[in-house]
């Protein structure tokens, strides 16, 4: 009896939601198209949701402190340029101007704080001058990605195909440092009350600060990830992250403010996102709904768990 | 008469082959992978796949055809995409691409896969796909070509580019100047961004219209002569000799000034049935027909002699288009 009530508490109902809805799509996917069930489906299917994982979770460390990043898919982009060209070609200053853009994040976040302004504004204008940046260093698309990139991308492991692992490492170590940590305490409780963590001394400053830098330490990771699988890049490359990483955070059980977050529920979300667009190819969907179905998975979920939200209030 | 037998000849030689092509390649499955269809050229091509295509699967020259386009432009959703029909085990894919490189690890994973690739209009640089390319450059310099042709004497000319900071709208207009340049007779005396919309280029050559001397030609890049000769007919100025871009609209107009005036210009474009042409390429490769990787689309022109019959057959909206059918295939590929 404890055990069900348990099962149908909302708490659970809720933590237990983004991995459901994966779990269910994957397995809708297995019955549409039982080929994907292999070890080589299943690497191509999840291959590109590493990348967006990584951009998700950058998403995240900024959704964690109260804010939202509007630029985050404009930034990959441009780390994405930045590593088929600099790093490619003279890797000492590729590294330099990687960690050129890395410093750029936490500065904003320093500027945000600082000057109190609202981070939807600054971001979007950030946006521009990421992909302005980025259109300077590759004028038309090409370039060529680093060949220990490209290896680490392609890199075949036995038995799981190499996304999943990939996926599991990144929000286990995201996990860790942000929810079973003390220091990750201090650093959602930011979010949930930032003046309470003021006042107990920490300088909320250095919290969005690292934030921001971790943020845009994750956005390079992604752009690297996505050359690895492209082999070259494109100014406008990620354009669409942003819109995914929020969808992701969000899928995956975060809110938009009080610091509550779950790495694992973000990736898992990113991953959700990845598959819905392939579910939708497999089904065969005339490209005029597919834009639309899309959208439908989305409210679908969030519908489900603003019934489960009703029920906790 | 030659031509005659020689038609002849090559028609009992297709008859030949296409009997083979039918029991080789009729459980094959063909996919379209397509990045963008937001605008009247595409849905063209579209419509065209579609009806050349659903024909062929009558006829069980394939087993299917499918048509898939992307949500967003977008490379890492239409990688994807590819990833996902070669699960799917499709035996060909064609492709017109998002961005000529950021592809090329979906496309080469489809080749190690074995499975036929190949890109059109958009094409993709990977070496192991096949290559259906506009020379845009060229269609900028048959411009220049033609108006050298019927104004001798030369004088100033309006350029109206495509929408800034996109591929296509650099080469054409690197072919107008370079051809330009060759012409000593002409001078291009004002250039502005139409982005291949009649309204746009309407008010962007209202714009400038007063600032210009005296315009005998206007060059441009398809989907703004319309909106030129609307500008120039408002601002009360003779109207110039405006290279057209075949879509309905601007046919339409140059048929009423024909009617009119005896008004006498070139149109020229790609046709959105191109996407018919890949897939024939597609279908050949297939049959172990020897195809090269590179080939180059022709255009299609409409002159004086073929308006009526080209806006007769051009939907209101649309634009003028050709089908390719496997003959029609055969003979570019043997051209190339």
């Amino acid at each position: 009896m404890i055990m069900l009530a348990y099962l149908t508490s909302p708490k659970f109902l809720r933590s237990a939601l983004p991995g459901a809805s994966f779990a269910f799509l994957l397995l809708a996917i297995f019955y549409v198209q039982p080929n994907a069930m292999s070890y080589f489906g299943l690497n191509m299917m999840l291959q590109y949701s590493v990348p967006i994982a990584l951009a998700t979770i950058a998403q995240m460390f900024i959704l964690t402190v109260n804010d939202l990043d509007l630029s985050i898919g404009a930034f990959v982009g441009l780390t994405a340029s930045i590593g088929a060209t600099l790093l490619a070609d003279t890797p000492l200053l590729g590294v330099l101007a990687l960690a050129g853009a890395v410093a750029g994040y936490a500065l904003l976040g320093a500027l945000i704080h600082w000057r109190n302004l609202p981070s939807i504004v600054v971001t979007l204008g950030m946006s521009f001058v990421w992909l302005g940046i980025a259109v300077l260093i590759l004028p038309t698309p090409g370039g060529t990605a680093p060949g220990w990139v490209k290896s680490i991308m392609a890199l075949q492991l036995p038995f799981v195909p190499f996304p999943i692992v990939a996926a599991l490492v990144i929000g286990i170590v995201v996990h860790l440092f942000l929810m079973t940590s003390s220091f990750g305490v201090v650093l959602r409780g930011a979010g949930g009350n930032a003046r309470a963590v003021g006042r107990a001394g920490w300088s909320l400053l250095r919290i969005k600060v690292l934030m921001y830098a971790a943020a845009g330490l994750f956005g390079v990771l992604s752009g690297l990830s996505l050359i690895g699988l492209t082999s070259a890049a494109d100014a406008h490359i990620a354009d669409r992250y942003t819109l995914y990483a929020i969808a992701g955070v969000i899928l995956g059980g975060g809110e938009f403010v009080g610091g509550r977050v779950s790495p694992i529920g973000a990736v898992i979300g990113a991953l959700t996102l990845t598959l819905t667009g392939s579910f939708l190819i497999f089904l065969k969907i005339s490209p005029d709904w597919q834009i639309g179905a899309q959208g439908a998975v989305l409210i679908i979920v969030l519908a489900l768990r603003a019934l489960i939200k009703r029920r906790e209030a | 008469m030659l031509n005659k037998k020689l038609m002849g000849a090559s028609a009992l030689a297709l008859a030949l082959t296409a009997g083979a092509a039918i029991a080789d390649t009729s459980d094959k499955r063909i996919a379209l992978s397509n990045n963008y269809a937001g605008n009247s050229w595409r849905q063209a091509m579209l419509q065209s796949w579609e009806k050349v295509t659903s024909a062929a699967v009558a006829e069980g020259v394939v087993a299917e055809a499918p048509a898939f386009t992307t949500a967003e432009n977008q490379v890492t959703e239409q990688a994807a995409q590819i990833q996902n029909l070669i699960l799917q085990g499709y035996d060909a894919i064609v492709i017109n691409s998002a961005s000529p490189d950021a592809l090329n690890g979906a496309v080469k994973q489809a080749c190690d896969a074995g499975i036929v690739v190949v890109s059109f209009d958009g094409i993709v640089t990977e070496p192991c796909a096949y290559r259906i390319a506009v020379d845009f450059k060229e269609m900028g310099r048959l411009q220049v070509q033609y108006l050298a042709e019927r104004l001798p004497d030369g004088g100033n000319l309006l350029e109206i580019r495509g929408l800034a900071g996109v591929f296509v709208d650099n080469e054409i207009s690197a072919g107008i100047n370079e051809e330009v340049d060759n012409h000593a007779q002409f001078q291009i005396a004002g250039s502005v961004h139409g982005d291949w919309a009649q309204d746009v280029a309407q008010k962007a050559v209202a714009g400038i219209l007063p600032s210009l001397p005296e315009i005998v030609g206007v060059v441009t890049q398809g989907g703004d002569g319309y909106g030129a000769a609307q500008a120039f007919a408002a601002a009360g100025r003779p109207t110039p000799l405006i290279v057209m871009g075949n879509r309905y609209d601007e046919l339409l107009w140059w048929k009423e000034q024909k009617d009119a005036n005896g008004y006498e210009t070139l149109s020229l474009s790609i046709a959105p049935g191109v996407s018919t042409l890949a897939f024939w390429v597609a279908q050949m490769v297939l049959d172990g027909q020897d195809v090269p990787q590179d080939l180059t689309v022709p255009f299609l022109q409409i002159t004086q002699d073929t308006l009526e019959e080209s806006l007769a057959n051009t939907q209101p909206g649309g634009v003028a288009n050709v089908e390719y059918s496997r003959e029609d295939t055969m003979d570019v590929v043997a051209e190339n």
